[in-house]
C-alpha cells in the first residue's frame, strides 16, 4: 500500500496543501545498528495516523527523530513543508509540533495547574519574563483552567505532579501536550498500562483533544486504534510495509502475517 | 476522637511569619543586641542571607549545582572597593549606601560570560564547571596584583563620600549603620529574589529543575533558561561581595577561595533547599558557625562538616523541612504525642554531642596546641590532656550518649511513623 | 635543547599518569555508581599521609601495599554505612555527602598530622637519577620513572581485570545496566561497593606514589581535586581514553608552562610588535608561562567549552 500523497517538497505556491507532516527517505543508525531503513511518511492536516508494528520496529524512535530528540543519520522531516530535521525540541516545538512519552514525563514537583501553566507559556508569548508576575497572567491562568476541565483533573489542580495515579498522569501527560496549542500533535502509547474503562477514557478525552489538529499515535492496544485512526501505517524493522484505512490494513496479508496474526477481531 | 481542621497551610503561614517578623527583627535586633560582636555578627548573617538566596536561585529553583558562585560575589566586591577608593579619590560621585548596585552590575556582568560558558552543559559536568572556574579565578586573581591587590588585597574606606542624605553624623563608619544598611538591602534582596520565584522564569526554571528535557519539549531552550537564571543570581551575589567590601574595608583573593563556595553551599543546604526561607535559617546557622562558634574552639569546621554530613544523611531537605514536617504535625494536632518522645532523643542527643564534642577538644588541643601545654579548659573545667582522666570522661559520655540516643531515637521514629500513617489516613478518609 | 625538552616531556608525562590515576577511579565510580565521588581526592590525600606513617613506622614499601589496602576498606565502609543510606535521596545528595565527607577528611588529617606539610620523602633506593637517561643527558628521576611504571602497572591489571575476568564483566554491564545485572542474580550493591573500595584503593595507591613526589599537605586533595574534575570534562564525562589523554594533554601543559619564561611580551616581539608598559593588556602580557602556569588547565576547560563542550571523547551527555 503506497501513501495516497506524493511527496514533493513544498514550494510556496502548494505551502497551504503541504502535509502536516511528511517524512522523506529517513535513516537512523545507533552505531552500526540501523533501526530506521528508509521511511517515506506523509500526513495530512487534521488526519489522524496510527503507527502499529512490533516491539523493536522503531516506533518511538521514529518519533524521537520527529520531535528532536534525536538527529537523523539521512532523510528529511518536513512540518507543513518547513524542514525540521534535526533541529533540537524547542525549535520543533515553537514550530507547532508536541509529543507526548511513553514513559511518563511530567514535573513530578510541581502541581497539576503549575504543569498545565507551564506548559502554555511559550506559546502564549511570555517566554523568559522575569519582570511578570506569573499569577496575574490571565491568558495563562484561563488556559491552564481550561485543559484541567477538558483533562478531566479539575478535583486534583492543587496535588503535586508525583503524587497522582498512573492514570491521573498519563491525562496530566496528554494535558501538557496540547497545552501550547500545537497543530501536530505525537502521542507515544497513550493508553499504555490502562485497563479497558481508562483506556476508553483516554480514547474519548483523545478524539476531543485532538479535532481538528493532527495526531500521530504509536499505539499496540488495536481496539484504540481501529477506534480512532483514519489511517493505519504498520513499521516493521524500520519500514512501513503498509499505509491504509483500518478495513484495509484488517485485509492486509502482509500485515496480518508480520504483526496482527491471523485472528485478530475487529474492536 | 475528632479531628478539627485548622484552616490555613503551613507553607503560608511560615512565610508570613518569616517575612513580618523578620522585618521586625532587623530593625529590634540591634535595640537588644547592643554589644558590638552581636552587630558584627549580625552584618555577616545579613550579608551572608543574601549570598545563600542568590545560590539557591540556582540550585533549589533551578537544578543548578554550582561550586564557584565565590566569583560572583568576588568580583562584585572587587568592583566595589574599587569604587569605594574612586569615590574617595573624587573621581567617582556615587553614594556608599548604592555601591551594592555597582557590585551586582559587575556580577551579573560576569555571570553573562562565565554563565554562559558554564550552563553549555548541566547537572555533575556544570558542577565540575563551576569548580574549575572558581579556581582559575583563584589562580588568576593572585597574578594581577594591579587589580586584586595580591597578597595584601585591596582596602577601601567605607566613610568616604558625602554621607547618607546629607546628615554629617551617616557616615557609615559606626557598625550599627553599617549593621542597618545591610538590613535594607538584604530586605530588599530578599523581596526582590520571592518575587523571581513568581514570575514565568522562574517557574519555568522550576521546570527545567524537574524535567529538563521535558521542558525542551514544551517550547524552551533550557540552556537559556540556566543563562538568565546565573545571571540574576550572579547579581545578587554580587550585591552580597558589595556589602562585605563595605563592611571590612578589604578584599583579597581569599573571595574567590573553594572554601567561600564551599561555604554557601553549605549554608543553603543546611537550611533547606526546596523552600525560599531555607537558605535564610542556613545562612544564619552558617555565620554561627564560622563566626561565633570559631570564638570558642578551633575545632568549628570540624563541627560544621560533621553536622552538614548528619543533615545529607538524614535531613536532607534541611532544617526548613524539618521544621515545616513539625508544623503539619502541630496542623494535625498531634504534636503532644511527640512530646515526649522528643525529650528523650534531645537529651541523649545533647549528651552524645556532648561526649563527641569533649573527645574532640581533648584531641584538638593535643595536636594543635602543643605549645600551650597539656591543660586545657573546656566549659569552664579545666582538663590534663595528658592524664587518662578526660579520656576516660569524655569516652564515657560519648558511649552512654550513643548508646541512649539509639534507644530514644528507634522509639521517637516509631512514634513518628504511627503519627504519620494516621495522617495519611485521615487525609485519605477526608479529601477536600 | 632536547635533552631538557625530553626531560620536561617525562616530568609532565608522569604527572598526567597520575592524574590519570586519579581520574580513571572517579569515572569508573561515576560511570557505575552515577555518583561524582568528591571525597576521591581526599582519599588520595589520605594515601599519602597514611603512607608518610606508615613508612616510618614500617617503611615506604609495606606502606606501598597497606595504605591502598587501608583505603580499599575505608572506601567500603563509607558506600556502605554513608553512600547506601543517602542513595535514596538522589544524586545530589550523593554528591553533597562526599562533599561534606571530604571537608571532615581534611579536618582529621590536620588534627592527626598538623596544619603543617609532613616530610614524607623519596625512598633512598629510588633517589637519585635514572641512570641510562642520564648517559644521553637527560636528567630524569628515578622515583618519577617509577611512579610511571606503578601507574601503567596498575591500570594495566584494571583494564585485564575489567575485560578478562567474570567479576570485571559484570562490572562493565553494571556500568550501564545496573538493574538488568542485578536482575539476573549478580549482586549489584555487592558490586558497587567492591567499584568504591578499589577506585578508592587506586586513589591511595595514587597517594602513596605522589605524596612524596610532590608536597604532602592538608591543601593537596584541593588543588588535585579540581585539576582531576578538569581533566574529566575536557576528556569528556565516561571516557576512559579522553581522560587519559586529557591527563597528559594537562600533565604536558603544567609542566612545560612552569619551566619557561615565555611571555606575551615576547611572543609579540618576535612578531615585530612592541608593547609600552602603560598599555592596556600589558599585565598580561608581561606574565611568564611560569606564572600563567596554574591557570593553564583551566583555560583548557574553557577553550574545550567553547569549541567542544561534549569533552574530547565525550560520549554520554552525563
Amino acid at each position: 500500500m503506497k501513501p495516497d500523497r506524493p511527496l514533493h517538497p513544498a514550494t510556496r505556491a502548494d505551502a497551504a496543501n503541504a502535509p502536516a507532516l511528511e517524512l522523506a527517505g529517513v535513516h537512523k543508525r545507533f552505531g552500526r545498528t540501523e533501526i530506521i531503513r528508509g521511511i517515506d511518511l506523509a500526513i495530512a492536516a487534521g488526519e489522524r495516523h496510527a503507527i502499529i508494528g512490533p516491539n523493536g520496529a522503531g516506533k518511538s524512535t521514529l518519533f524521537n527523530l520527529i520531535s528532536g530528540r534525536f538527529g537523523v543519520s539521512a532523510g528529511r522531516i518536513l512540518l507543513s513543508g518547513q524542514d525540521i530535521t534535526n533541529r533540537k525540541p524547542y525549535q520543533i516545538n515553537r514550530l507547532g509540533l508536541a509529543r507526548s512519552f511513553q514513559i511518563t514525563n511530567i514535573f513530578h514537583r510541581l502541581t497539576v495547574f503549575e504543569n498545565l501553566r507551564c506548559a502554555a507559556l511559550w506559546s502564549l508569548g511570555h517566554r523568559y519574563a522575569f519582570w511578570k508576575n506569573l499569577n496575574k497572567l490571565k491568558d495563562a491562568e484561563d488556559r491552564a483552567e481550561d485543559l484541567l476541565r477538558r483533562v478531566g483533573l479539575k478535583r486534583r489542580r492543587d496535588t503535586v505532579g508525583g503524587l497522582l495515579t498512573y492514570a491521573e498522569q498519563r491525562a496530566l501527560e496528554i494535558g501538557i501536550t496540547i497545552a501550547g496549542g500545537a497543530s501536530v500533535i505525537l502521542l507515544d502509547e497513550p493508553t499504555a498500562g490502562m485497563s479497558r474503562a481508562e483506556s476508553r477514557h483516554a480514547v474519548e478525552l483523545i478524539r476531543e483533544v485532538t479535532q481538528g489538529r493532527t495526531l500521530v499515535m504509536v499505539e499496540h492496544d488495536m481496539s484504540v486504534v481501529f477506534g480512532l485512526a483514519d489511517l493505519i501505517s504498520v513499521v516493521v524493522y524500520g519500514q512501513v510495509i503498509a499505509t491504509g484505512t483500518p478495513t484495509e490494513i484488517r485485509a492486509n496479508a502482509a500485515v496480518k502475517e508480520a504483526y496482527l496474526g491471523q485472528h485478530v477481531e475487529a474492536a | 476522637m475528632e479531628l478539627r481542621e485548622l484552616h490555613f497551610r503551613p507553607l503560608n503561614f511560615g512565610r508570613w511569619l518569616i517575612w513580618g517578623s523578620t522585618a521586625l527583627l532587623f530593625a529590634l535586633l540591634p535595640v537588644a543586641f547592643e554589644k558590638g560582636f552581636a552587630l558584627t555578627l549580625m552584618s555577616q548573617m545579613g550579608v551572608m542571607i543574601i549570598f545563600a538566596l542568590s545560590y539557591n536561585m540556582l540550585l533549589g529553583q533551578n537544578g543548578m549545582l554550582s561550586f564557584g558562585h565565590a566569583v560572583y560575589s568576588g568580583l562584585g566586591a572587587f568592583f566595589a572597593i574599587h569604587a569605594m577608593n574612586w569615590i574617595a579619590s573624587g573621581k567617582l560621585a556615587w553614594p556608599i549606601s548604592l555601591l551594592p548596585v555597582i557590585g551586582g552590575l559587575a556580577g551579573a556582568f560576569f555571570g553573562v560570560i562565565f554563565g554562559y560558558l558554564t550552563t553549555r552543559r548541566a547537572g555533575t559536568p556544570f558542577a565540575m564547571i563551576t569548580l574549575g572556574i572558581g579556581e582559575m579565578m583563584y589562580a588568576a586573581s593572585l597574578m594581577f596584583p594591579g587589580f586584586f591587590g595580591g597578597e595584601g588585597g585591596i582596602t577601601g574606606n567605607r566613610t568616604a563620600g558625602p554621607p547618607l542624605f546629607g546628615i554629617p553624623s551617616l557616615t557609615f563608619g559606626p557598625q550599627m549603620q553599617v549593621y542597618l544598611l545591610i538590613a535594607v538591602w538584604c530586605f530588599a534582596c530578599m523581596v526582590a529574589m520571592f518575587a523571581l520565584t513568581q514570575t514565568p522564569l522562574g517557574r519555568i526554571a522550576n521546570a527545567v529543575r524537574d524535567n529538563p528535557e521535558r521542558a525542551e519539549f514544551i517550547g524552551y531552550n533550557t540552556q537559556r533558561v540556566r543563562w538568565l537564571m546565573l545571571i540574576l543570581s550572579s547579581f545578587f551575589a554580587g550585591i552580597a561581595g558589595a556589602l562585605t567590601a563595605i563592611n571590612f574595608e578589604i578584599v583579597g583573593s581569599e573571595f574567590f577561595h573553594a572554601a567561600r563556595s564551599g561555604g554557601v553551599l553549605l549554608a543553603a543546604f543546611m537550611g533547606g533547599i526546596g523552600f525560599f526561607f531555607g537558605p535564610i535559617i542556613g545562612a544564619v546557622v552558617f555565620t554561627f558557625f564560622a563566626v561565633a562558634l570559631s570564638e570558642f574552639t578551633k575545632a568549628w569546621q570540624f563541627y560544621l562538616g560533621a553536622f552538614f554530613v548528619l543533615l545529607v544523611m538524614f535531613a536532607p531537605g534541611g532544617l526548613s523541612s524539618l521544621l515545616l514536617m513539625n508544623l503539619r504535625v502541630m496542623k494535625f494536632r498531634r504534636f503532644a504525642r511527640l512530646r515526649d518522645p522528643y525529650v528523650g532523643v534531645l537529651l541523649t542527643a545533647m549528651v552524645l554531642a556532648l561526649g563527641t564534642i569533649l573527645l574532640i577538644e581533648l584531641t584538638y588541643h593535643v595536636t594543635l596546641d602543643t605549645g600551650l601545654g597539656p591543660v586545657t579548659r573546656l566549659f569552664g573545667i579545666p582538663m590534663d590532656t595528658s592524664t587518662p582522666g578526660p579520656w576516660v570522661l569524655a569516652t564515657f559520655v560519648l558511649v552512654s550518649g550513643a548508646v541512649s540516643f539509639d534507644y530514644y531515637r528507634r522509639r521517637f521514629g516509631e512514634r513518628w511513623s504511627e503519627i504519620q500513617i494516621e495522617i495519611e489516613d485521615w487525609i485519605r478518609d477526608n479529601p477536600t | 635543547m632536547f635533552e631538557a625538552t625530553l626531560s620536561q616531556a617525562l616530568y609532565g608525562v608522569s604527572y598526567g599518569l597520575l592524574l590519570f590515576m586519579l581520574a580513571a577511579g572517579l569515572t569508573l565510580i561515576f560511570s557505575m555508581m552515577g555518583v561524582l565521588n568528591f571525597a576521591h581526592a581526599s582519599f588520595y590525600m589520605l594515601g599519602a599521609y597514611f603512607a608518610y606513617q606508615l613508612s616510618v613506622w614500617l617503611g615506604y614499601w609495606a606502606a606501598l601495599i597497606v595504605a591502598p589496602a587501608l583505603l580499599f576498606v575505608i572506601g567500603v565502609l563509607v558506600e556502605r554505612f554513608g553512600l547506601r543510606r543517602v542513595h535514596k535521596w538522589g544524586h545530589v545528595p550523593e554528591l553533597l555527602f562526599t562533599f561534606g565527607l571530604s571537608y571532615i577528611i581534611v579536618e582529621l588529617v590536620q588534627v592527626i598530622w598538623g596544619r603543617a606539610a609532613v616530610p614524607y620523602r623519596v625512598p633512598e633506593e629510588l633517589d637519585g637519577p635514572v641512570a641510562w637517561l642520564q648517559r644521553f643527558g637527560v636528567t630524569f628521576p628515578e622515583y618519577r620513572m617509577f611512579m610511571m611504571v606503578v601507574a601503567v602497572g596498575m591500570l594495566a591489571a584494571i583494564w585485564l581485570v575489567l575485560t578478562r575476568t567474570r567479576t570485571g564483566l559484570v562490572i562493565q554491564a553494571a556500568l550501564t545496566h545496573p538493574d538488568q545485572v542485578e536482575a539476573l542474580g549478580h549482586n549489584v550493591p555487592r558490586v558497587f561497593m567492591l567499584v568504591f573500595g578499589g577506585g578508592s584503593a587506586l586513589a591511595g595507591l595514587a597517594g602513596v606514589i605522589g605524596g612524596n613526589a610532590f608536597v604532602t599537605e592538608p591543601a593537596m586533595a584541593g588543588t588535585v581535586g579540581a585539576i582531576v574534575f578538569v581533566v574529566i570534562v575536557v576528556g569528556g564525562m565516561g571516557s576512559l581514553a579522553g581522560a587519559f589523554i586529557a591527563a597528559l594533554l594537562i600533565g604536558l601543559l603544567e609542566n612545560f608552562g612552569k619551566a619557561s619564561d615565555y611571555t606575551g611580551l615576547k611572543l609579540l616581539g618576535s612578531l615585530g610588535l612592541h608593547v609600552t608598559p602603560d598599555a592596556a593588556l600589558y599585565p598580561v602580557l608581561k606574565l611568564t608561562m611560569a606564572q600563567v602556569a596554574p591557570v593553564l588547565p583551566y583555560l583548557l576547560l574553557v577553550v574545550i567549552l567553547i569549541v567542544r563542550p561534549k569533552g574530547l571523547l565525550g560520549t554520554r551527555e552525563d
